[in-house]
């Protein structure tokens, strides 16, 4: 199980990328933090999740 | 008569303590968008006597700003980085300015904001909020990001709240009032999200890390 916004979800062994798309998330306004650190965009689809790892899907709302 | 820069320190030093005041004096915040996140965000920063200001917007004026923006009707139409320059400087003449009327891209970030300690994300847009958060968070590694998301319409303003995402990354607003929900801006509720914004840097500067 992998923890994504304080919730238990089984996507272990999926890329971000994949995740991501099974989501309402728009990539063009997200930021995704893995186990404390941002992951670079360019590397949604090769950052594989695994047990235990702890994501956070910042989704950016308008206004200003 | 406008005071000595020895009087402002002075009245600097005795509201912040003189340890904290020195770091104020000799930090650079970057502004990334003078609106209502960034022009509010500016006057605290001026007031709290910060060493230098990097303000960047390529937006004028509008009339439609004046609800929630610290521009006056006189300024409609004048560029926002030279409305809002001219207006911190009656504040506080002695916070240095240094002002980039431009679109904010990938290909000039690093220029735009290689002199800051901090970046402050204050567009109004969520693609750009998240272009500006990812660029600078993967390629600027020894900088600090504030950014806010979430403060349009009339919820509480108790939900307006301040979050570090990672060690380098705070996040203001209550994270879900979308302007594009047709909720409206108010004012008091931005200038919440601005305070937000101009206290976490504040603290970072203060080297108070924790929220």
């Amino acid at each position: 199980m992998v923890r994504i916004n304080g919730e238990e979800i089984n996507v272990s062994g999926m890329t971000i990328k994949e995740y991501l798309v099974t989501t309402s998330y728009d990539m063009n306004r997200v930021a995704v933090e893995l186990n404390g650190d941002i992951v670079p965009k360019a590397l949604y689809d090769k950052t594989v999740l695994k047990d235990c790892d702890s994501v956070e899907v910042v989704s950016f709302v308008g206004g200003g | 008569m406008i005071p000595t820069k020895e009087e402002w320190i002075k009245v600097l030093n005795e509201k912040h303590g003189e340890d904290v005041q020195k770091k104020l004096s000799a930090a650079t915040v970057a502004i990334c968008g003078l609106g209502g996140l960034g022009s509010n965000i500016a006057v605290s920063l001026t007031r709290a006597g910060i060493g230098k200001l990097i303000l960047i917007d390529f937006d004028r004026v509008d009339i439609s700003n004046l609800q929630r923006q610290q521009y006056r009707m006189d300024q409609i139409g004048e560029y926002k980085t030279s409305a809002l320059s001219e207006n911190l400087t009656l504040i506080n003449p002695y916070t240095e300015l240094c002002v980039h009327t431009v679109r904010v891209t990938e290909d000039n970030m690093e220029e735009l904001l290689r002199e800051a300690d901090i970046v402050c994300e204050a567009f109004d847009k969520a693609e750009a909020k998240a272009m500006l958060t990812n660029y600078v968070l993967e390629n600027m590694p020894d900088k600090y990001l504030v950014a806010g998301s979430g403060m349009a319409g009339f919820d509480s303003a108790n939900l307006v709240k301040t979050r570090r995402v990672t060690k380098r990354f705070y996040l203001c607003g209550d994270g879900v009032s979308d302007v594009n929900d047709n909720i409206g801006l108010v004012s008091s509720r931005v200038m919440l999200c601005a305070a937000h914004e101009a206290h976490a840097i504040i603290r970072i500067i203060a080297g108070k890390y924790e929220i």
